[in-house]
């Protein structure tokens, strides 16, 4: 005998019960600490800000436990919160130029003022798996002693020459965008789209970016420079008159050089693609600047014939707690229209059918 | 960071009701018409009713009582969760029954029984434009929508009806409201698509991921897009729901055994209960 369906309550209750035992685990196994992920899982915690486009390390450590490291859930999280946070005004543009450089390279010139540092890098390690970190002494680091020499950014050693675009001024007047405050509307200004790339997935915009190596909207990349470090946050106060420090963030930066023959109007140059994300996160600047580069195809005035050049494509699929969303939705109830299309292709079998008698009489 | 006591009333924040507020008396203004918002991350994901969330959060009040279905049923599990959401978030009173309700908020049906003035219907939707999958771009779209350039979906239901005799759109159906724009009715079963035209109720339509809101207010007319000579059609079921006896009423199927066993029961099990209350029997109760 059948009965309507009933304890949808009781079942999500208990699944809970079960997700928060399969997150905890062996009970005998120590619990982790957030400052453990803090300090241990550091880049899967800048993974998790910076798409999650909030600055703080603890609550991302606290998401990443919480969704037992899927990171495209602790980013959910993460941003789930940012939305309730009250929003004071917007902080002066970070300077760059001026960060405390812990990683600094560029691969278009061999030397250059500030040199080339090349950090806590993955970069020129063997990928051998090396169980004695577990339980090894990690030695001290050797740190360069004395002050350290100015590191212009290359984008600017080229703009001296006016070998390299420049960054460009906005127009007079034009109040830079908030994609978490005002409905995208394409086209985007570059604003809007260099900030939905910076919280975009990596994975999207790694693949996005591999396509214009492989052909798919070649832009003749060069790393121009990429630069890891220390970026001072200011705030204008309008009470005070004057601006204020409030702290020190960690970024990536990545300029790439692109090609670009020039017009009747402009003399050869070369151009940018930009890419800045929260804390150490190289491969994702690098993705987001070729895709930025990729993207400006319509300002150059370039055929727009690669996925990667195109914005609606590229922007709206970019972001993954919607894409996530989205494709998991699926997994929900859809039985209402499945009827419908059920009732549908069995009316039309039958008439199907009766037509084939028809015919064979 | 502890749950309920850092939160605002109903979740969002003041200041983004109001936005949302704003979006839907411009959608009420322009019936049919999708207007942006700057939709919010939600505490559930994208495509599980955060569009119809934040529809509700801006306008319930603590006197409302609100009613959450999915698939037509109270139970199912995402309609249990949003009501336990707003529960929790706005201490408001739920309800199963839709006679009680101010607000009902739904996602893929529209309640069998009539619903009255003062009642307001929320719309969960996953894609609000209608024209979407027969042009992907959302700039082409929107001009497509101020031109009136309708002419692409009736070149659609036409080829639909040369290559299968009929409409083949079940769910999801297009209308046009008050003569003017073509909009999606969310996926609902066409079934439903007459109930639209000139409720009483309010119907609102969040779209979260999309960044998308629109409206039909009170006594608009909402017509299915047809031909003359293909007139709009709504499913009949063949047996009436096994339960309560309902006949017109949208039904689901449901599997008893693997060999080809099954019965129709009522979608909306509201509706199926109140029936069954007033003594009405369906075959499987009747054989009992």
């Amino acid at each position: 005998m059948y009965v309507a369906v009933k304890g949808g309550e009781a079942a999500i209750a208990n699944a809970h019960r079960l997700l928060a035992d399969r997150r905890r685990g062996d009970r005998s196994v120590p619990a982790l600490r957030l400052d453990q992920i803090v300090e241990q899982l550091g880049l899967a915690v800048d993974r998790a800000m910076g798409e999650g486009s909030l600055y703080d390390r603890e609550l991302a450590a606290l998401a990443i436990v919480q969704a037992r490291g899927d990171l495209i859930e602790a980013i959910f999280l993460v941003r789930a919160y940012r939305t309730t946070l009250p929003r004071f005004g917007y902080s002066r543009p970070v300077d760059t130029g001026a960060m405390l450089i812990e990683r600094r390279i560029s691969a278009t010139f061999k030397d250059l003022p500030g040199g080339q540092m090349l950090g806590p890098t993955f970069d020129y390690t063997h990928r051998l798996l090396d169980p004695s970190i577990v339980e090894a002494q990690t030695d001290a680091p050797a740190l360069r002693e004395g002050a350290t020499e100015a590191a212009p950014r290359v984008t600017d050693l080229l703009g001296q020459q006016d070998l390299m675009e420049p960054d460009g001024d906005a127009e007079e007047g034009h109040v830079v965008g908030d994609l978490t405050r005002e409905p995208l509307e394409f086209p985007l200004g570059r604003d809007l789209r260099l900030q939905a790339l910076a919280r975009a997935d990596e994975g999207f915009l790694l693949a996005l970016g591999y396509s214009t190596q492989r052909g798919y909207g070649r832009t003749h990349p060069f790393v121009g420079e990429i630069r890891i470090g220390e970026v001072e946050v200011e705030f204008d106060v309008p009470e005070l008159g004057f601006h204020v420090s409030l702290g020190r963030i960690r970024v990536t930066e990545c300029q790439m050089v692109n090609q670009f023959k020039g017009s009747a109007k402009v003399p050869p140059q070369f151009t940018r693609g930009y890419g800045l994300v929260f804390g150490q996160a190289e491969r994702k600047a690098m993705s987001m600047s070729l895709c930025d580069r990729a993207l400006r195809a319509r300002e150059f005035g370039e055929d727009i014939v690669a996925p990667a050049q195109d914005e609606e494509f590229v922007i709206a699929h970019a972001d993954n707690v919607q894409a996530t969303g989205f494709v998991e939705h699926l997994k929900l109830p859809h039985y209402v229209d499945f009827q419908a299309e059920l009732d549908l292709i069995r009316r039309m079998r039958a008439e199907h059918e009766a037509q084939s008698r028809e015919a064979a009489e | 960071m502890n749950a309920v006591a850092s939160y605002n009333f109903a979740y969002l924040d003041e200041q983004t009701k109001r936005m949302i507020r704003r979006a839907i008396l411009k959608a009420v203004a322009i019936p049919g018409y999708q207007v942006p918002f700057s939709s919010r991350e939600m505490p559930m994901p994208y495509g599980w009713g955060t569009g119809g969330v934040q529809v509700t959060a801006s306008i319930i009040g603590r006197n409302d009582v609100l009613k959450v279905i999915d698939q037509g049923a109270d139970d199912t599990t995402n309609a249990v969760s949003i009501r336990a959401f707003f529960a929790k978030v706005a201490q408001v009173q739920t309800t199963t029954r839709t006679t009680e309700a101010s607000i009902i908020q739904t996602r893929h049906r529209i309640p069998e029984r009539k619903l009255e003035a003062g009642q307001i219907l929320v719309y969960q939707v996953p894609i609000p434009e209608p024209l979407r999958f027969l042009e992907p771009r959302e700039t082409e779209t929107r001009k497509m929508h101020a031109l009136e350039e309708y002419g692409l979906m009736h070149v659609k239901l036409y080829e639909d009806i040369a290559r299968h005799g009929r409409i083949a759109t079940t769910y999801a159906y297009p209308v046009k409201v008050e003569g003017r724009y073509v909009m999606d009715p969310s996926p609902t079963p066409k079934f439903d698509n007459p109930k639209m035209h000139r409720s009483e109720a309010l119907q609102l339509f969040g779209a979260g991921r999309e960044h998308r809101i629109y409206a039909v207010p009170p006594h608009t007319e909402v017509v299915s897009l047809d031909f003359e000579d293909h007139p709009f059609t709504i499913q009949h079921f063949d047996a009436p729901c096994a339960l309560c006896g309902a006949e017109g009423v949208y039904l689901d199927e449901v599997i008893l055994d693997d060999k080809g066993g099954h019965m129709y029961v009522c979608s909306d099990t509201d509706h199926c209960e109140e029936r069954r209350e007033a003594g009405h029997v369906g075959r499987q109760e009747a054989a009992e």
